[in-house]
């Protein structure tokens, strides 16, 4: 497959699947805002803080407020991992690979970006709810994964799709966990009061987790949460996991069984291998805030060994290795 | 509800498709016109918006050059259709195959032996000056000497309802995937009428396009890839189109690279060759190397490969020079210097500028001409005489006095009419007709083409960049059923 083609299929899934949690966290918030106690300061800076943009916030904002917030992180052309922009970033890329994609795959794409820019020209940040939008948005974005999963054979473009897709939703994961963990633990709340249970089952469901932890867990506990979203091997937004099945499409790309042929499996292999063997209270007691920025930037060092190993045109012309 | 009906729509000063002058609807209309009566108005409107909600979800949409940041825009589709009757084409076939054999005969004579300039058909200072005239392709000889595989000649039918053709498009035609969605989005409108009408179908155009590509090589299985200059080219959605129909690589300049002399596709394992290129960038474009040294379209070391026969491009560099306007003119002496034969399909009139007693015609005149740059299409560089303003004219009279090889120009024609859906009504709106030829082993022209409407009410530019739209055509076959 195009080096070209393959760099642009796993962008236009990172840009989908980051919508799709900027979209959650959106409607989660936005719930969680509501139900507050008067006195409680809303939560809508932290939310800023987890997309990692906090900085082109401050430089466009004064303060932080909640339509502010909603605009700058929904529709705000200016902020270049807005929903807005990255749904018209996935469309322009999947523009860009047309062959590669089914018809379904690009209808619904379309769909979603005359439902971003419908949301921009009429305003949906000024709606009184405008939790409607996002959840449209959410299920157009998980009606797309299901699109793409039914119709796309699985070859090398579906693989770099989903190893896209597996690195974004990973390191959203970890961002949600960072900012409200050490939120949550230095607030004077008691631990288990309403508030506090509130706030925990908030984070869950920023990551769609409620359900699924409840069931395996049925107690909400700070530690049970951790152990969830990180080293759970079942749950479809757990690092590991993520980072376990991102481990299999590479492998099905470069043949391999096991070892490992390039940087980028040496790389994903053993960050995912750091994970299987971590153990959840050294992780707390070492401190989860430094685990998980160190985990982050070997994240971003797997996305480079695969820029390096795949899509480099320049590589690749310098290996010389010639395929007929 | 108000039904659709053609009482109050005029047919006087030109000819058009569905009735002749005294308002009767031509045979190959009559069921057509039928199935409309019966529907409301308000349903042929609702089916002509699902119509814009389609084009708009399949994305099919293209980018307007001189707008600011290029818009993004859907060719509209009327949903009216161009209706042909099966013996009009069949007599258009046989003219457009006779015209691109002679055509292809001409190219590889001129790159070879020129003896169409020898023998003085046409005159070798107009040919030789022509931008487009590569004296890079000199020599060479593209497998089975076939130049343009790839044609999209356009015609028009004047008042008494005559065909002629009014350019050649023998470099990079576009439109064929507006015609191929265009029928598919019909075949929905108006499902039972397919079935009734027999239309003749062209779903096969990408298969045969496929095979034409596929037998310009000896290499199996052929590597096939569609070169585009990229996203933000206003024919990219083609381009796309094409090669995911044919099942080939859609590959921009940057995508490949040339080593000793074969051409190779960067992918992730490596380096893979490619063997036919449906390149759908100007010749200018497709090597730095080669031409213009500032483009980044193309790729270095592409002519050279291509020279060495390590790969095939489609259609070949140069061609350019036989749809050159002033050439144009020569078209029927050059048909009958190759095949002995008189043209089927006539020319318009054309008035050579280069030529000192059109050139003073053509001043003289200016007001009631066509005037047209001999090297510029999508209706740019043009000017309608009987539109323009004092103004315009003197403009172009500089012009054309300046370079008057530049130039040529033509009576204004009135184009045919079909009715089309305005606000509220039906109107006649005048259309060109875009039909495709393949040309490989054999030549093969699919029944159809795109017609061209210009939507702006008298208006005679159909060009999509120019406010035109487009219609579905049905070719009937000859046995109509009644």
């Amino acid at each position: 497959m195009l080096s070209r083609v393959a760099d642009t299929i796993y962008w236009m899934n990172r840009y989908i699947e980051r919508a799709e949690n900027y979209a959650r966290f959106m409607d989660v918030n936005f719930n969680l805002s509501l139900e507050m106690p008067p006195d409680a300061s809303e939560q809508w800076k932290p939310l800023v803080v987890t997309t990692g943009d906090w900085l082109l916030y401050q430089s466009l904002h004064k303060k932080v407020e909640k339509r502010k917030v909603i605009y700058f992180l929904g529709f705000d052309q200016n902020n270049p991992n807005s929903i807005y922009n990255c749904i018209v970033k996935a469309r322009e890329n999947a523009r860009a690979i047309r062959p590669e994609i089914t018809k379904e795959v690009w209808e619904q794409i379309n769909y979603l970006y005359y439902l971003v820019k419908a949301g921009f020209e009429k305003k949906r940040w000024q709606s009184k709810d405008p939790r409607n939008f996002f959840m449209e948005v959410k299920k157009g974005c998980q009606l797309l994964y299901g699109i793409f999963d039914a119709t796309i054979s699985r070859t090398d473009g579906w693989h770099f799709g989903k190893i896209g897709q597996l690195i974004e939703r990973a390191d959203k994961t970890s961002r949600v966990l960072d900012v409200k963990y050490h939120i949550l633990l230095s607030t004077s709340e008691a631990v288990g009061s309403p508030l506090d249970l509130m706030q925990w089952g908030a984070l869950l469901k920023s990551v769609s987790a409620y359900d699924m932890y409840r069931k395996k867990y049925g107690k909400l506990s700070s530690a049970g949460i951790t152990q969830f979203l990180i080293l759970d091997r079942d749950f479809p937004r757990s690092i590991l996991r993520c980072l376990m099945q991102a481990e299999q499409s590479l492998y099905s790309i470069t043949g391999n069984a096991e070892g490992h042929s390039n940087s980028a499996e040496r790389h994903l292999g053993l960050l995912k291998s750091q994970l299987e063997y971590a153990d959840i209270n050294e992780i707390i007691n070492n401190g989860l805030h430094e685990y998980l920025d160190n985990f982050q930037k070997k994240l971003n060092d797997v996305s480079i060994a695969i820029f390096d190993s795949f899509f480099s045109v320049e590589n690749i012309t310098k290996q010389n290795q010639i395929q007929y | 509800m108000e039904k659709v009906n053609f009482e109050n729509y005029e047919t006087t000063g030109f000819f058009d498709e569905m009735f002749n002058n005294e308002q009767k609807v031509h045979d190959h209309y009559a069921l057509f016109k039928e199935r409309l009566e019966k529907m409301s108005w308000k349903k042929l409107n609702f089916l002509q918006h699902s119509t814009d909600r389609a084009q708009l979800s399949l994305g099919m949409t293209f980018n307007v050059y001189s707008d600011n940041q290029g818009i993004e825009r859907i060719l509209h589709l009327d949903i009216i259709p161009r209706i042909i009757n099966g013996k009009d084409w069949d007599f258009l076939e046989k003219g457009l195959k006779q015209r691109i054999q002679a055509l292809n005969m001409f190219i590889h004579d001129l790159y070879n032996d020129q003896k169409v300039l020898k023998d003085k058909i046409i005159p070798k200072d107009l040919v030789l000056s022509s931008a487009t005239y590569l004296k890079q392709c000199v020599g060479l000889k593209p497998p089975e000497n076939i130049w343009c595989h790839i044609t999209g000649t356009d015609l028009i039918r004047g008042d008494d309802g005559n065909y002629f053709v009014l350019e050649d498009n023998l470099r990079c035609p576009s439109g064929v995937s507006y015609m191929l969605e265009n029928r598919e989005i019909l075949k929905r409108t108006f499902p039972e009428l397919f079935e009734k009408l027999h239309v003749r179908p062209i779903y096969d155009y990408s298969h045969y396009l496929r095979d034409m590509l596929e037998s310009l090589t000896t290499v199996t299985p052929a590597c096939i890839a569609v070169l585009s200059p990229g996203i933000y080219n206003s024919a990219y959605f083609e381009h796309a189109y094409l090669a995911q129909q044919m099942g080939a690589e859609l590959v921009e300049g940057r995508d490949l690279v040339v080593k000793n002399d074969f051409v190779y596709m960067t992918t992730t394992k490596g380096l893979k060759r490619v063997d036919v290129i449906y390149r759908r960038v100007d010749d200018d474009f497709i090597d730095p190397l080669m031409f213009n040294k500032e483009s980044l379209l193309g790729t270095p070391g592409l002519f050279r490969a291509y020279q060495k026969n390590n790969v095939v491009l489609v259609n070949a560099p140069g061609t350019g020079v036989a749809d050159d306007k002033a050439v144009y003119a020569y078209i029927p002496r050059i048909i009958k210097y190759y095949l002995g034969e008189e043209i089927l399909l006539p020319n318009v009139k054309t008035y050579i500028c280069a030529e000192e007693k059109d050139c003073n015609y053509v001043i003289e005149n200016i007001h009631e001409l066509v005037v047209k740059q001999t090297d510029a299409s999508g209706g740019y560089g043009m000017l309608i005489g009987p539109k323009s303003t004092k103004q315009e004219q003197s403009e172009f009279k500089t012009k054309i006095k300046n370079n008057p090889r530049n130039y040529i120009a033509q009576p204004v024609i009135n184009l045919s009419r079909v009715p089309t859906l305005t606000e509220g009504s039906i109107e006649g709106r005048h259309v060109d007709l875009r039909p495709y030829v393949l040309y490989g082993k054999e030549i093969k022209i699919i029944p159809g083409g795109l017609t061209r409407v210009a939507l702006k009410k008298g208006s005679l530019v159909v060009n999509s960049s120019q406010g035109g739209g487009s219609k579905d055509t049905w070719v009937l076959d000859n046995n109509l059923k009644k």
